[in-house]
């Protein structure tokens, strides 16, 4: 029986690259082509960053590793990864999106492969990501950042990384999907948390223990850190680990993110309704 | 091993002889969801260059025929092979020569026509001048070639319909499938899919399947399955299946219809039911039997109509039920109901 099969597998396969380019495109065109999206991935975290660095700024003069910064400055390597969290996370939304509307299944019905799907959503939504985060960098100058060339090389590297690695995750998470409340609930008690302890807001050294622990697991923690130490390379580190310690976690991360985005894709065969 | 086409022919022989080899075969096909049978062993050929019909009230089974048909979900028994390519075996291989229209809308409002076509087309491997070239052509047939350039969601309802079927259409397939293609739009939009159809299958020779719950769509296809909780119960041409019930169907409103079908069955020897609060029969001259059964119950008959069979009538005649169960139902049907 198995033979049979064997003819058909002869003919030239559409490929990867073209549906991932085309899938890619999509995204990033479609996510432009909604304005009121746009402003919400940019506003919102600027107001946290403003609202939230300005009310803690006062209160946290005294947190010891913060050291002679300002608060709104210390919060700035966090408002970026939030940033890219929200862009990369709420893009993956489209996937649960398409498959309400039926385009996921023309797109499941065209003889493309299962990774071409995964390759060219979650680049559409890392591309989205990343673009929002680097726009975010135009306030550098503002908290005393100063970028060399390679250091800025090191924050594209490191925003790309991290908003791959968590526009994987939510393709992971929103591929099952069939409701978009059911993934903000997911949002709201899985994700928020992670970024609230990744160093974001408050320094690693000042915590207790056991968030301690949660930080030093979490993930975003390392995208946090690296980013903080490239912007502010002079003030002390709360970690105990290098750039290429936290670049490197970052990336296999984003490898482990990526075949877990993978692995559900293929899990799932059929839109099932 | 010889090819599976032909395993298969030789493994179940159709009784219905065909012209050519068919374009889809389908064979013993069942599928079963945890708790309920949605397929229960389905055998039918399509033709090459036909316009063929699957009707079924919802639930009947066809969208799950439909989801295997187009490599969506794969059976849970039997065969299907479409263009000599099993769907269980060969979906990568398959998904080329298919194209698939679903009910849902698949078109991205976002995007322009010509977008939707080139996005479309990446992902059957068409690009550059001949892909640019495909899509003019495409939108030139559906009539949408000076709206290109026009964002999706600022078109109607028809011309939707009609980009969702240039995607469809655009990687030339043999085979179209479309699930209920005509839902939301208004009778003129309608018309227009079924010409088009039409032309399709005439000029290109392409086969093309439709679900439908809809009879006076289900009779303008070449030939049609009619479906009924998983079972094929009728496949044929309309007028095949029209002709096969005979003569007329009569229906009597009264004012008791259960005893009047009662009496009627006893003097007449006519299989008469009561269906929606009227007495149902079928009979060959109807003219000369209405005179008869009119003045042997004076008083009792309130209204009648005489006329010749449809497809609804193929199917209550098949299933002894109408095609419409969730409409208001005598008390005979709703148990029949509640088996699931």
């Amino acid at each position: 029986m198995a033979t049979a099969a064997i003819p058909a597998s002869r003919a030239p396969s559409v490929g990867v690259l073209l549906p991932a380019f085309t899938l890619w495109w999509r995204e990033v065109v479609r996510f432009y082509r909604q304005r009121g999206r746009v402003a919400g991935v940019i506003l919102s975290p600027l107001l946290f960053w403003i609202v939230i660095g300005s009310g803690f700024g006062t209160s946290f003069r005294s947190g010891q590793a913060a050291g002679q910064q300002h608060y709104l400055d210390y919060f700035y390597p966090g408002a970026l990864v939030m940033i890219v969290l929200f862009t990369a996370i709420f893009t993956m939304m489209s996937v649960i999106e398409d498959r309400n509307e039926g385009f996921l299944l023309s797109v499941l019905v065209a003889p493309v492969p299962r990774a071409a799907i995964v390759l060219g959503k979650v680049l559409g939504g890392t591309t989205l990501a990343t673009i929002q985060g680097l726009i975010f960098l135009v306030f550098a100058p503002l908290v005393g950042v100063h970028m060399t060339l390679a250091s800025f090389g090191l924050i594209v590297l490191t925003v790309f990384l991290t908003s791959f690695a968590l526009t994987a995750l939510g393709f992971a998470i929103a591929w099952p999907m069939d409701s978009s409340q059911s993934f903000h609930a997911i949002i709201n008690l899985f994700l928020i948390p992670l970024w609230l302890l990744s160093g974001a807001l408050f320094p690693l050294s000042g915590a207790s223990r056991w968030i301690r622990a949660v930080m030093y697991i979490n993930p975003l923690t390392y995208g946090v850190e690296a980013l903080r130490t490239l912007m502010y390379p002079l003030a002390p580190s709360s970690l105990s680990f290098t750039l290429t310690a936290s670049i490197l976690t970052l990336v296999l991360f984003t490898m482990f993110m990526f075949g877990l985005a993978f692995a559900v894709a293929n899990r799932r065969t059929v839109g099932s309704r | 091993m010889t090819p599976n086409t032909s395993a298969i022919e030789h493994a179940a022989p159709e009784p219905q002889s065909l012209a050519a080899n068919p374009i889809i075969s389908v064979r013993d096909l069942v599928h079963r969801y945890q708790n309920r049978t949605a397929l229960g062993g389905i055998s039918f050929d399509v033709r090459p260059a036909e316009l063929f019909g699957l009707l079924g009230p919802n639930g009947s089974g066809k969208t799950t025929l439909f989801r295997i048909l187009s490599t969506l979900m794969a059976p849970s028994a039997g065969t299907a092979v479409i263009a000599g390519l099993n769907v269980v075996r060969d979906p990568a291989e398959l998904r080329r020569h298919i194209g698939v229209v679903f009910q849902a809308q698949s078109v991205d409002p976002k995007l322009t026509a010509y977008e939707n076509l080139w996005h479309q087309g990446h992902l059957y491997g068409l690009h550059g001048p001949a892909l640019k070239a495909r899509i003019e052509e495409i939108l030139t047939r559906v009539g949408l070639l000076d709206r290109a350039q026009d964002r999706v969601e600022s078109f109607s309802g028809g011309m939707q319909r009609r980009v969702e079927l240039a995607k469809g259409l655009l990687h030339h397939p043999e085979v179209l499938l479309l699930d209920e293609p005509t839902t939301g739009l208004d009778p003129g939009a309608r018309r227009d899919l079924w010409q088009y159809l039409r032309v399709l299958r005439d000029q290109e020779h392409v086969s093309v399947i439709v679900t439908t719950h809809l009879m006076e769509e289900a009779e303008r296809c070449d030939r049609l399955a009619i479906l009924n909780e998983g079972k094929l119960v009728a496949l044929g041409t309309p007028e095949e299946l029209t002709r096969e019930i005979g003569g007329d169907v009569i229906l009597l409103e009264a004012r008791d219809p259960e005893a009047l079908a009662e009496q009627i069955r006893t003097r007449f020897h006519v299989d008469a039911t009561v269906m929606d609060a009227n007495v149902r029969l079928e009979i060959e001259n109807g003219h000369r039997f209405i005179p008869d059964v009119v003045e042997a119950f004076p008083g009792e008959i309130h209204a009648l109509s005489v006329r010749k069979p449809t497809l609804e009538d193929v199917f209550i005649h098949r299933t002894g039920h109408r095609f419409w169960n969730e409409e208001p139902a005598d008390e005979k049907k709703s148990k029949k109901k509640k088996k699931h």
